[in-house]
């Protein structure tokens, strides 16, 4: 749900990483926030437990420039990946406007990956929202495990499990060494100021009529 | 659908916001949505990170309103945190809006419950015209898209 302030010309958006637990969703912010200048992000919350997993979300909000005179404020929040986290999900899902799907490449966590996109088109499914109809992008993260000791699955296998019917936008990635972080982040950005620019004509519409 | 708010809107909302501050002594104020949108805010101590605040604020309130559907209760519309010096009151107006009330020692927590009380009916009004008919002026979307 796109947040349209006529009176001070701003946008705000809340784009939502998901996915399975240890993906690498909390690292994606971590690199943006180390990347921003102080000008365009304010600062970065976690709401985590000691051993590195988010309990609750990590939340940041930044500034994407101006399109057509409004300023796009984007707020991005990550969500815990542990299975029994369900609820939390739910409330973090709660009036976004896009998602990143993070999925892990390693071989062993195939399943979860599978299983984390089932559970986020479930959560939305329950909130009438069909995972085909928002702004997705999926971003295959931990690539830099390539040619290591870690066995990590092909691209064309992970686009075959969790692309293969959505066919949305997917980058590879290393969220760690910063590889295909922001064109994730760009690319999402994209299509989620697209969605409510549109969202706008259709209420335009309405108005007109 | 997105929502959309107005100048007019705006103006109104600030305009109850800058009473509720003056007839209480409360320093700050914030209307947020339930999904951590920040709508308004007044008040002359807004250097702390208020987005972060309007962050937390929803997820607390979704964290609430779980424990209230775990006690059988449909939600609960009221917190209250007190500080050393500082002290935030947070109050749902509606399905969709969070007020938060940041206030020091030197103002009332009976006062300012007294004029939540009185505020909520007029902004409720405002806030449902936003929310329930999400209508966005004509004039501002040709211009601009």
């Amino acid at each position: 749900m796109g947040f349209i302030n006529f009176s001070k010309n701003e946008i705000q958006c809340k784009i939502v990483y998901y996915g399975p637990g240890f993906c690498g969703k909390t690292t994606n912010l971590q690199y943006i926030f180390s990347k921003m200048n102080d000008e365009t992000k304010g600062q970065i919350v976690s709401i985590d437990t000691k051993g590195d997993r988010t309990l609750f979300f990590d939340f940041l909000s930044l500034n994407l420039g101006k399109i057509r005179g409004f300023d796009i404020r984007v707020q991005l929040y990550t969500v815990p990946g542990q299975v029994h986290y369900d609820t939390t999900r739910k409330l973090v899902l709660k009036g976004m406007d896009g998602v990143v799907f993070v999925a892990d490449s390693l071989k062993r966590q195939r399943t979860r990956n599978i299983e984390s996109l089932t559970n986020l088109a479930k959560n939305l499914a329950e909130k009438e929202i069909n995972i085909r109809s928002i702004p997705l992008v999926i971003q295959y993260n931990k690539r830099d495990l390539e040619g290591t000791d870690s066995e990590i699955l092909p691209i064309n296998l992970l686009e075959n499990d969790l692309n293969s019917t959505l066919e949305v936008p997917s980058f590879p990635a290393s969220a760690l060494k910063g590889i295909g972080v922001f064109e994730t982040l760009r690319s999402i950005g994209k299509l989620v100021v697209k969605d409510v620019s549109r969202d706008i004509m259709v209420l335009d519409k309405q108005f007109k009529s | 659908m997105d929502i959309g708010v107005t100048t007019n809107h705006f103006e109104k909302i600030n305009i109850c916001l800058d009473q509720f501050i003056s007839s209480t002594c409360a320093h700050s104020i914030l209307l947020i949505d339930r999904s951590g949108q920040l709508i308004a805010h007044r008040g002359n101590r807004l250097k702390i990170d208020i987005l972060s605040l309007s962050a937390l604020t929803a997820a607390n309130f979704g964290a609430v309103a779980e424990i209230a559907r775990i006690l059988g209760e449909e939600e609960f519309t009221l917190l209250f945190q007190k500080g050393m010096n500082e002290n935030v009151y947070f109050s749902l107006i509606g399905e969709h809006v969070i007020m938060v009330t940041l206030f020091d020692n030197n103002a009332s927590l009976g006062l300012i419950r007294l004029e939540i009380d009185k505020i909520i009916n007029e902004l409720s009004k405002i806030l449902s015209c936003i929310f329930e008919k999400k209508m966005v002026p004509k004039s501002c979307l040709t211009q601009t898209f």
